[in-house]
């Protein structure tokens, strides 16, 4: 049983949390909706145990894919169900399960209507989630990623705001547009290779208009994921109209499929294209995070201000990918983890006012601090470790990338600097207009303090920020290896030999 | 007198059902009102029987009877089996709509089964009359049907378009066929073919012939330019006929399309290839867009069919066996969605009350958690969405398309998919996102509930583990066309 359970650790890692979403959904019952939550609580926090042998049995000095397994899944095809992680998968891996627990907890009180859907629809999309982090066959991979969608549109649609279904059928089309063109493009290699195994693509050679095409069929399923600019418009709505659940996946896991994708697929597939067109990657990376850092300034939705400084900070990630080098794509990885927490813990802290005063409007605060003093401090420590504060985790990624970015250019890195002065400028500025000053108006000097529920969740966010931030050493080290054998399948040509 | 024996016993299936619409025919004239069910329950026993009978006729060779105008091969086989599992459960989404409108009469289940031997005769149909008799005998029953509800004007006026236009078509195909004839000197498929290769005919007019031919197949599938009578018939028939003629018939449809383009005039391939390119991509673009605008689900759907007719085209106009397999797929996937959305519709319609408009659906999350769930799938696996049936059809024509070389056709089709995908969002939007306009619980039989369940559950597990349907379309195709 034991020795079936090592072997199969993915797959239990993958099926834990949607199977204890189903069996939660059969709980459904509105009028006494706690054995539902306690149930969603228990199934999520088994779905992460079961992912943490993940990181204790981890083979650290190993860059290849562990853990593999499979089994033929559709002949007719020759498609498998392939699973497999290497050292950049399982941070995100932990980071998905460890975010339901947190998106379970938060949902606690505040869902009151249809309590089992909302808990189902988070475990299932944790497991599919989790399921396009591992998958090694491409339409296995293609599946996980499609599926997810339905569950995000369904828990924005239903418990959203008020504006919620534009905003969530936007977003469906937006990604469903996308990822039809990389079916496309996996339907193309497959023709070339005969099989969706990832790594079959890896060794085919393909001339560069091949590998160009593939490239932009990839891009503009990964690139809506992350979203970059120009195509990031569907972010702000959907955060804005989210429940703070949505939310918090959308930042904390949502958006690194597509940073993750571009590692997994987009670039070692087609490396020369990756290498042709990286001057435009990084111009729209750099753009990302001048241009929409300026945009965040002017925001007066305290969500949408978050979500603009996502797609910021996710440039910083794309950035990072495309310079090409050890530091660069290290410090990405280690930014897409830690954009997860504070990122979700931002989330969870405009939940926490919303769910009391009703309104995501920063100028409907004002003196916050007066009435809530502890949740203030950790609302400023988070501001703190988004702008980039040393000793946070939010330094670290950054540091990294930009550091990587002077030896490749030192424009790149100057431009991406400045992200510490704007990031800082947005966040604070929005700080002080909601926490500090007087206290505005009546609905404020009514607040009441953090509950126990809401406390809990923000410290173990405010630890791991922090723990992340003085010693990163644990992540680095994992996906050190990962990241070297990435490299150096980017640095071979595949084009053709005698073209 | 032993050949007689033999193609009787090859035909078996397709005269037991003849024998048995007309028994209940007369045994209907004999029955008070409070039996009818008895005409129910044999016209069920009667496709149990005759899948029987298929089944354990069923030989993986090729065999011919009637002098080779009919033929038992492994595609018909299946297909057949398809078509009595798919009528059956129309007569079961259909039993309580039709007694609470004072339809349920013999003559609905008669002429039913009528069309489904038409079905049988076109799928069996190894000579240009054979098939043409089984259209013909499929289309007299369908426009009966259409007109079964005889003080609903509605109904009235789709049988009159229906007919007229369905005459048009039929006139057209006829004309057709005897162009080839005058070329060929035969109706046999298989003769056709044999005299088309080799030497050099009088292409002109055989292309004119392909012309009217594709144009008549158009006109029965419902591809654009062809496609007017769809949404009118769809929406104008009862919904318990809208149900029969927007599912099974699609089955015959393909076998006849395979019977006459890829059997009889694989000599012309280049040329219908274009001519179904055209269709396919049109069908696909009228479909999706003019979907949207509908406020009738009837309609909507009606629409939504013809752009899967466009997606199925995809797979023919591939002109490969893998094509071919790809899109039988397709249809028997496309057969199973319809049914379940449907049969749900059927479900949500009460006494005095049809639900098909999309305002109908709003809430029904609230009304009734398991329906609104079943109608999720429905809609996810018409848009495509994995983990459903409907994803591995659209993959699967899309991968032969883009064998056969059509790369920018297929990035096309999947934009169109995408356009497609936002009127199938939009009915789970009213179902999940919107407050419920009426609360009465639906009420309906339990055994429609559990197998509109089943057939509904059979998307997303048949999308889970697609191999064994594969299987079997490639078994169908491979036997009978290599």
């Amino acid at each position: 049983m034991l020795s079936y359970f090592s072997q199969h650790l993915l797959s239990f890692s993958v099926w834990t949390p949607i199977l204890s979403g189903i069996a939660v959904l059969f709980t459904a019952n509105d009028h006494k909706p706690n054995g539902t939550r306690w149930l969603a609580l228990a199934g999520g926090i088994l779905a992460f145990l079961v992912a943490i042998p993940l990181y204790t049995q981890f083979n650290f000095a190993d860059g290849g894919f562990q853990f593999q397994e499979g089994f033929s899944w559709i002949p007719a095809f020759n498609i498998n169900y392939h699973l497999g992680v290497d050292g950049i998968a399982i941070p995100l891996i932990l980071l998905t399960s460890f975010t339901t627990v947190i998106v379970i907890i938060s949902a606690w009180e505040v869902i009151e209507k249809r309590v089992a859907q909302y808990m189902a629809c988070f475990l299932i999309m944790s497991g599919l989630m989790v399921g396009v982090f591992c998958a090694l066959d491409a339409i296995l991979y293609y599946v996980f990623w499609e599926a997810m969608l339905i569950p995000l549109f369904l828990a924005i649609g239903i418990w959203g705001g008020p504006n919620r279904v534009y905003a969530t059928i936007k977003f469906f089309l937006y990604t469903l547009l996308g990822s039809l063109l990389m079916l496309v493009a996996f339907i193309y290699l497959y023709l070339k290779t005969g099989s969706f195994e990832l790594m079959d693509y890896y060794r085919l050679p393909l001339p560069l208009t091949a590998q160009v095409l593939i490239f932009l069929a990839f891009f503009v399923a990964f690139a809506v994921k992350v979203p970059m600019w120009p195509v990031h418009t569907w972010l702000p709505d959907a955060h804005v109209e989210a429940p703070t659940g949505g939310s918090v996946v959308l930042a904390a896991i949502a958006l690194k499929l597509g940073g993750y994708s571009f590692l997994r697929f987009a670039m070692p597939i087609a490396p020369d294209a990756a290498h042709y067109l990286s001057g435009f990657m990084i111009t729209l990376s750099l753009i990302a995070i001048v241009y929409i850092a300026l945009v965040a300034l002017a925001q007066k939705d305290m969500k949408k201000l978050i979500a603009y400084s996502s797609i910021s900070h996710m440039g910083f990630v794309t950035l990072g990918f495309f310079i090409f080098n050890n530091l660069g794509l290290e410090g990405a990885v280690v930014q897409m983890v830690s954009h997860g927490f504070i990122s979700a813990a931002m989330f969870l802290c405009v939940g926490v006012l919303y769910d009391r005063v009703h309104s995501r409007q920063i100028e409907a605060y004002g003196g916050v601090a007066n009435t809530m003093p502890v949740f203030a401090a950790f609302a400023v420590f988070f501001a703190m470790a988004n702008s980039g504060l040393p000793a946070t985790s939010g330094f670290v990624g950054e540091f990294m990338v930009i550091l990587g970015a002077i030896q490749a250019n030192f424009w790149y890195a100057f431009l991406a600097s400045t992200t510490l002065i704007f990031g800082a400028a947005y966040t604070l500025w929005m700080i002080k207009r909601v926490f500090y000053g007087e206290i505005a108006n009546a609905n404020v000097a009514a607040l009441k303090d953090l509950n126990k529920r809401e406390f809990l969740i923000l410290a173990t966010l405010a630890l791991l920020v922090l723990a992340l931030g003085v010693y990163p050493q644990p992540l680095t080290d994992m996906t050190n290896a990962s990241v070297t054998q990435l490299l150096s399948l980017l640095a071979q040509s595949k084009l053709p030999v005698g073209l | 007198m032993e050949n007689i024996r033999y193609d009787l016993i090859t035909a078996m299936p397709e005269l037991f059902i003849v024998c048995m619409a007309m028994f209940i025919l007369l045994a209907d004239l004999f029955l008070k009102a409070s039996n009818r069910i008895y005409i129910y329950g044999l016209s069920q026993a009667t496709l149990l029987a005759a899948a029987y009978l298929t089944f354990s006729n069923h030989a993986p060779s090729v065999s011919y009877a009637f002098t080779d105008a009919f033929v038992d091969d492994a595609m018909s086989d299946v297909l057949k089996l398809m078509i009595y599992l798919g009528t059956s459960l129309i007569f079961v989404y259909s039993r309580q709509y039709l007694q609470l409108r004072n339809m349920f009469r013999g003559e609905f289940y008669a002429l039913v089964l009528f069309s489904v031997v038409g079905m049988m005769i076109m799928v069996s149909g190894q000579n240009m009359l054979t098939l043409y008799m089984g259209l013909e005998l499929l289309s007299l029953s369908l426009y009966a049907l259409v007109a079964l509800d005889r003080d609903n004007t509605r109904a009235t006026e789709a049988a009159m378009k229906y007919f007229v236009l369905g005459a048009l078509a039929s006139g057209m195909l006829l004309y057709g066929m005897s162009m080839i004839y005058g070329m060929t000197g035969s109706l046999n498929i298989a003769d056709i073919n044999h005299a088309l290769m080799g030497e050099t005919k009088n292409h002109a007019v055989l292309i004119l012939g392909l012309v009217f031919i594709v144009s008549g197949l158009a006109f029965k599938l419902g591809a654009v330019p062809f496609q007017m009578w769809v949404p009118d018939v769809y929406e104008g028939s009862p919904t318990a006929v809208t149900l029969l003629i927007s599912s099974v018939p699609k089955l015959a449809a393909f076998a006849f399309v395979i019977r006459l383009l890829v059997q009889a005039l694989p000599t012309l391939a280049v040329d219908w290839q274009q001519m179904l390119m055209i269709m396919a991509v049109l069908s696909i673009v009228v479909g999706n867009i003019t979907a949207i605008a509908q406020t009738n689900l009837k309609r909507m759907l009606a629409y939504s069919t013809i752009s899967h007719i466009g997606f199925i085209l995809y797979g023919l106009m591939s002109a490969s066996i893998n094509g071919f397999v790809y899109a039988m797929f397709y249809v028997v996937s496309y057969v199973l969605m319809t049914l379940a959305g449907f049969g749900i519709i059927l479900l949500l319609s009460r006494k005095g009350f049809e639900a098909e408009n999309l305002e109908d659906l709003k809430g029904l999350n609230q009304r009734s958690p398991w329906v609104a769930f079943l109608m999720m799938i429905v809609m996810f696996s018409m848009a495509g969405v994995p983990p459903t049936l409907g994803f591995y059809a659209k993959f699967s024509v899309l991968q032969a398309a883009l064998q056969a070389g059509y790369l920018w056709l297929v990035v096309f089709a999947v934009l169109m998919a995408v356009v497609g995908a936002f009127y199938y969002l939009r009915v789970i939007k009213l179902m999940y996102f919107d407050e419920p306009a009426d609360l009465k619980p639906i009420d309906a039989p339990l055994d429609m509930r559990i197998i509109l369940s089943v057939n509904a559950l059979a998307l997303l597990v048949i999308g889970l583990m697609p191999q064994s349907l594969m299987e079997l379309c490639i078994y169908a195709v491979t036997r009978s066309l290599s």
